[in-house]
């Protein structure tokens, strides 16, 4: 840039005007940002702070108890890998199922783009609703909150995941590789399992441990079906304790031991969900490069 | 060309293959994930049903007006659904009105102006911390935005706008932290990174060639902005605010928390109110099976779902308008 240019650039006023709005655009976007990470990085500095001032071996290995007590969180931990695991292995087959319909099967058919809105709808849904809808279906019939309740609804939120996933990745898959496979003599499923699925599986797989994240925290959808539970619970048949649900009771509690315990909870509920992010995202970058 | 042999070996393999029943496991397989894309229709369907269902006693017994009234009343059973969706639809909008503007400003400077080392950094981090469970978001607003409103922000407001006739009833109100400005706050800070990381998407899709014909002719970066990525990616912006909305619509644990829990309507931004699915949470644990309180807990539930249905319905049409 010159001298001269530079001068004639401001004196023209609505060259400075716009100069000015650049900077203040600038500027406020800068302060957005600003404030943005700030907010985030408090939630994090709490989180890491309160967090791991509880976090002990105690903490891990004992079941949760009366304050006071050097109650721990085993058993809500416990409860939280059984339920996502449960759900997981209900949610994946479907999930899967219809993905790999909608991609097959559901080009144009009214069906397939009605399963497609309302998949989508239901990744967004309010997660209350789903623990309600549930509640309605399998603990008031049966007269008890149950694990497999609560499994059943983190299924339904983790489905439309899935489904998502599974089915832009099969879309990527070049024709090409489908016509090898039929011109081969293999069924239409053949190819769909064996060839389509198999070469989309990183892809299937990302969307398959984002669900795991997105349930892991989810609180809401089992208040009121799988409940929680004070004392060691391995049955599905019986209330389950669950990491977000020890969260929220203890959160709330007046007792200084129980808010810290909910501190170490939260903590290792958010570690859990931002590594299987992180596991996710390196995945991809690996992949694409 | 006619010889014996050529139509002798022809049909042979073809017969062979017919005998084979493909069809047979290709049809199965067709019915199976079927059923797959059925049994999530069906999910969908008997959400609906079920809630329309849980809460016809409620709307029987009080009526259509059950959604206009303002009472909720557990020893007189008297129930309104006034209150509660006030709380949501305020809370919602007041996160929406201060999420939206931070994170269309960290959206633009991610993607024009940070420089692409730093862009990338906190970028990826925004991205992440929209996965952070929403109850994480509920305890921050619990043990920090709470006392935070209560020692420094609503005193000041009390202070200087207490007297301020038109502003005074915004900030009426004994300085407890809790309320609904608390509940819009926290809720902004939940949705603004997921509404970043979509704005951010929806501008990092614009073809260059516009943006470097812009700049080109002489565009600052705001005008650049302003005239050529806002107008071309304007309904995946609002598709994606519309988005976070939804989510701030059926919010519980980052709400529950700081709402403070008052079935109550009015002016005051510090007052503490209540919202649909808090209320939910809180009550439904309480409520006997079959009871008129019960119904009307689902009744308000099936009213969520309309509003943050017909919510996403608008959100996803935006969004897809743009890909076509």
């Amino acid at each position: 840039m010159s001298k001269t240019m530079g001068e004639g650039w401001r004196k023209d006023p609505r060259a400075t005007q716009r100069l000015v709005m650049d900077r203040l655009a600038t500027g406020m976007s800068f302060v957005a940002t600003g404030i943005l990470v700030l907010a985030l990085a408090s939630i994090l500095w709490t989180l890491l702070w309160n967090g791991l001032a509880g976090l002990s071996i105690a903490a891990l290995i004992h079941p949760m108890g009366p304050p006071g007590s050097n109650g721990g969180l085993a058993n809500a931990i416990l409860g939280s890998f059984i339920q996502t695991a449960v759900a997981l292995i209900l949610a994946t087959p479907i999930g899967l199922g219809c993905g790999i319909y909608l991609s097959e099967f559901g080009s144009g058919s009214k069906f397939a783009t009605a399963v497609r809105f309302v998949s989508d709808v239901l990744l967004s849904a309010p997660s209350i609703l789903i623990g309600l809808f549930v509640y309605l279906v399998l603990v008031a019939p049966f007269g008890h909150f149950s694990g497999i309740a609560g499994s059943v609804a983190l299924a339904i939120l983790a489905v439309p995941i899935i489904v998502r996933t599974t089915e832009d990745m099969l879309r990527l898959v070049p024709v090409a590789m489908r016509e090898a496979g039929s011109a081969l003599g293999a069924a239409h499923w053949r190819v769909v399992l064996f060839l389509c699925l198999r070469s989309a599986l990183p892809g299937v797989l990302t969307g398959i441990l984002l669900a795991l994240a997105r349930v892991s925290g989810e609180t809401a959808p089992l208040l009121f079906t799988s409940l929680g539970n004070q004392n060691w619970s391995f049955s599905l048949n019986k209330p389950m304790a669950s990491l977000p649900i020890a969260i929220y009771q203890y959160a709330g509690a007046s007792y200084d031991d129980w808010v810290r315990l909910a501190w170490t909870g939260a903590l290792l509920v958010t570690l859990g969900v931002l590594s299987i992010n992180i596991i996710v995202r390196f995945g991809f970058r690996s992949k694409q490069s | 060309m006619t010889s014996a042999a050529a139509p002798r070996t022809q049909p042979a393999p073809i017969q062979e293959a017919r005998k084979i029943p493909f069809w047979k496991g290709d049809r199965l397989f067709r019915l199976l994930v079927a059923a797959c894309a059925l049994l999530v229709l069906v999910s969908l369907g008997g959400l609906v049903l079920t809630m329309a269902f849980g809460g016809s006693k409620a709307f029987s017994t009080f009526g259509p007006s059950f959604v206009i009234r303002n009472v909720w009343n557990p020893v007189t059973n008297e129930y309104g659904a006034l209150a509660p969706v006030f709380g949501t639809i305020g809370s919602t909008l007041i996160a929406v009105l201060i999420g939206v503007p931070l994170a269309f400003g960290a959206a633009f400077w991610l993607t024009n102006i940070a420089p692409p080392m730093v862009a990338g950094v906190v970028g990826t981090a925004v991205q992440l911390l929209a996965a952070v469970p929403s109850i994480i978001f509920g305890m921050w607003g619990f043990f920090i935005v709470v006392p935070f409103m209560a020692q420094h922000v609503q005193p000041f407001f009390r202070h200087h706008f207490g007297h301020v006739p038109g502003i005074r009833w915004l900030v009426h109100g004994a300085p407890f932290g809790y309320g609904l400005l608390t509940g819009g706050i926290v809720l902004a800070v939940m949705i603004t990174p997921f509404v970043t990381a979509v704005m951010r998407d929806v501008f990092a899709v614009m073809p260059p060639m516009l943006k470097e014909s812009a700049y080109g002719l002489g565009a600052t970066r705001w005008e650049v902005m302003r005239r050529v990525i806002v107008p071309w990616s304007r309904a995946g912006m609002i598709g994606g605010v519309v988005l976070g909305m939804g989510r701030a619509l059926g919010e519980t644990m980052a709400v529950t928390f700081v709402i403070g829990n008052a079935n109550t309507i009015g002016w005051s931004l510090f007052a503490p109110r209540n919202t649909v699915a808090s209320l939910v949470a809180l009550e439904f644990p309480e409520s006997a099976a079959g009871s008129l309180k019960l119904s009307s807990l689902l009744a308000l539930g099936f009213i969520l779902m309309l509003l943050s249905f017909t919510t996403l319905a608008i959100a996803r049409w935006l969004l897809r308008e743009k890909k076509a």
